[in-house]
């Protein structure tokens, strides 16, 4: 498909890595801190440019994050970097209590979120971790969908005040935005205009959403298609105005059914617009070895059941 | 400040604790009592702070965390009478629509606090994140915290105490509050600590100790201490105290952690201590 040219293909988490060594020569007060990651995360760069404004903290990241709020009262806006499984759950108290209620000016960056970081298994691919972010006052919660976005991003949040989690992966993934394009937080992205459903998706499941889009139309359904980058806040009207057209919906995500975009999607829903609505999202279960792309299908978030997933739905309208 | 005018600040923050948690039959008196003397040093002669610009930023100025968050009542007192705001607002302690929540919060601008406590272990991070940046900002303030004794069984308490040594933060003065009790009973009861200051020395800290309840020897152990900052090593203060200190039925026993007293032994302990600057 044309209007969706692959440029390369990339990790998001080196679009992490380029914002953060241009947030670097652009903006003093930004500073890092990362446990014992900081190759995984892409850090170096701005480590090696900002030797004063690098906090290398060790296997310690209840520390980094404390430490993070800290940093934020001298003025400074802290990025933190590990694995997204340790940048949450590990730490959700101390997010929860320094960072979120004390409203703290930290971005919370975390790598290798999912199933998509493959071989490691479930005890690092976290796929309740937008879910444990978005159920916090203050917290924003974005999930950028390749390299682009994601440095886009990175960029954008600096000039948020407030505190933010940013959720990124490992795996190389076509990279496809408009390297131009500014980030808006909270505003979501219409890739593709059509009218028999609306896809709504997030992160690495967004190429995902547009592969099923190609099988979607060679068999006569013209699908609309939703970048949800920022998960939190939600862009309501968006997504209404979508769904008013449409009439169904199916929501992917590489994220646990419970607590993900599609819980959110859902939620608006039920209030606003009661819609048929279908979540690709893994069901209530842990992960395990294995490549990425065999991973999302052993879990059933791959482009085939986005497509399966539109089937349904419309046959519920 | 004299001895004695400290002294006179501290009887009167002794009874505003009493009836702060009487009032509302709620709240931490125990170890509130307990660091009272200190928190009256530090902000009346220890720190360096300009109560009337209160900025979240703290620029120029010497910064305190209290990382256990529960003795909220000593601290609230301390901040009215040093000026942070009225002193009448003590009377809003634990109600609905204070700002001087349980736990000590900044989601209602109180003059004074920069962050959330009460989950414990998390104040001693946020001081070294904190010191890190006013070295950043070539501010040659420093930075202070209260701890629990008790807290220190978090583990995230050592890992700031691993990276404040390894990276020199040498700015910070950690204080704890060493009055060996914890809600469950004695720490050696509930989870033995062994030697404290042996413990700090070993993760690489200059280690002080002082009696908790001896204003000369606070005075004279605080100004050493600021001396020590500056040379490559974290501070910290092992201060022996006793909870409940000034009111004789609540010393020395842990019962009085998070229990207010009733009316009735509201006003035994209210006569052990005397009103120096006008209840609020």
């Amino acid at each position: 498909m044309k209007d969706f040219e692959i440029q390369n293909h990339k990790d998001t988490r080196s679009g992490f890595g380029a914002g953060l060594s241009e947030l670097g020569k652009t903006n003093e007060n930004v500073v890092a801190l990362c446990a014992d990651l900081t190759g995984s995360l892409k850090m170096d760069a701005f480590r090696d440019e900002n030797p004063d404004r690098f906090f290398q903290v060790g296997i310690a990241e209840a520390n980094m994050i404390g430490m993070a709020a800290g940093l934020t009262i001298g003025g400074k806006i802290p990025f933190t970097g590990t694995f997204a499984n340790f940048s949450t759950g590990r730490v959700y108290d101390q997010i929860r209590q320094s960072v979120a209620y004390s409203n703290k000016n930290v971005k919370i960056c975390a790598s290798h979120a999912g199933l998509t970081l493959g071989e490691d298994g479930a005890t690092h691919q976290i796929l309740e971790d937008i879910g444990l972010m978005k159920m916090l006052p203050n917290m924003t919660v974005i999930s950028p969908c390749d390299y682009n976005e994601t440095k886009a991003a990175t960029i954008a949040i600096a000039e948020h005040d407030g505190p933010v989690y940013l959720r990124f992966g490992r795996p190389k993934v076509p990279n496809f935005t408009d390297p131009n394009k500014k980030f808006e937080i909270g505003k979501a992205d219409v890739l593709r205009e059509g009218k028999d459903v609306t896809i709504i998706a997030t992160g690495h499941l967004v190429w995902k959403a547009i592969e099923a889009s190609e099988v979607l139309l060679a068999n006569g359904i013209n699908p609309e298609i939703i970048n949800i980058h920022t998960i939190k806040p939600l862009d309501e009207k968006a997504v209404l105005e979508s769904v008013n057209k449409t009439k169904c919906v199916v929501t992917a995500e590489e994220h646990m059914m419970n607590g993900g975009l599609g819980d959110s999607i859902a939620q608006l829903l039920i209030r606003k617009m009661p819609t048929p609505l279908e979540m690709v999202a893994v069901d209530d279960s842990f992960g395990e070895s294995g490549t990425g792309e065999e991973l999302l299908s052993k879990y059933n978030i791959n482009t085939a059941n986005i497509v399966e997933a539109v089937e349904r739905v419309i046959s519920r309208k | 400040m004299e001895v004695k005018e400290l002294e006179k600040i501290t009887s009167q923050v002794r009874r505003d604790i009493v009836r702060m948690v009487t009032a509302v039959q709620s709240g931490h008196p125990g170890g509130s009592l307990g660091c009272t003397d200190f928190l009256t040093a530090l902000y009346f002669d220890v720190m360096n702070v300009d109560p009337a610009k209160f900025t979240m930023d703290g620029q120029g100025e010497d910064l305190f965390f209290l990382s256990n968050g529960h003795i909220s009542p000593v601290l609230y007192s301390v901040l009215a009478h040093r000026g942070y705001f009225e002193v009448s607002e003590l009377g809003t302690f634990r109600k609905l629509g204070t700002r001087l929540q349980g736990h000590p919060s900044v989601s209602k601008s109180l003059p004074g606090v920069r962050i959330a406590s009460g989950s414990l272990g998390q104040g001693l991070s946020v001081a070294v994140g904190a010191a890190a940046a006013k070295k950043l900002n070539n501010d040659d303030s420093i930075v202070y915290t209260l701890h629990g004794d008790g807290e220190l069984q978090e583990g995230q308490i050592w890992e700031a105490a691993m990276y404040a040594a390894g990276n020199k933060v040498d700015n910070l003065i950690a204080t704890i509050d060493y009055n060996h009790k914890q809600i469950d009973g004695d720490i050696d009861e509930v989870l033995p600590m062994g030697d404290l200051s042996k413990k700090w020395q070993a993760f690489g800290w200059e280690v002080l100790e002082m009696d908790g309840h001896n204003m000369t020897e606070i005075l004279a152990t605080m100004a050493k201490a600021k001396e020590m900052t500056g040379n490559g090593k974290p501070v910290v203060i092992v201060m022996t105290t006793i909870m409940g200190k000034g009111v004789d039925f609540m010393m020395g026993t842990h019962k009085w952690h998070g229990s207010p007293p009733s009316n009735e032994q509201e006003a035994i302990a209210l006569s052990q201590l005397e009103e120096t600057l006008g209840d609020y």
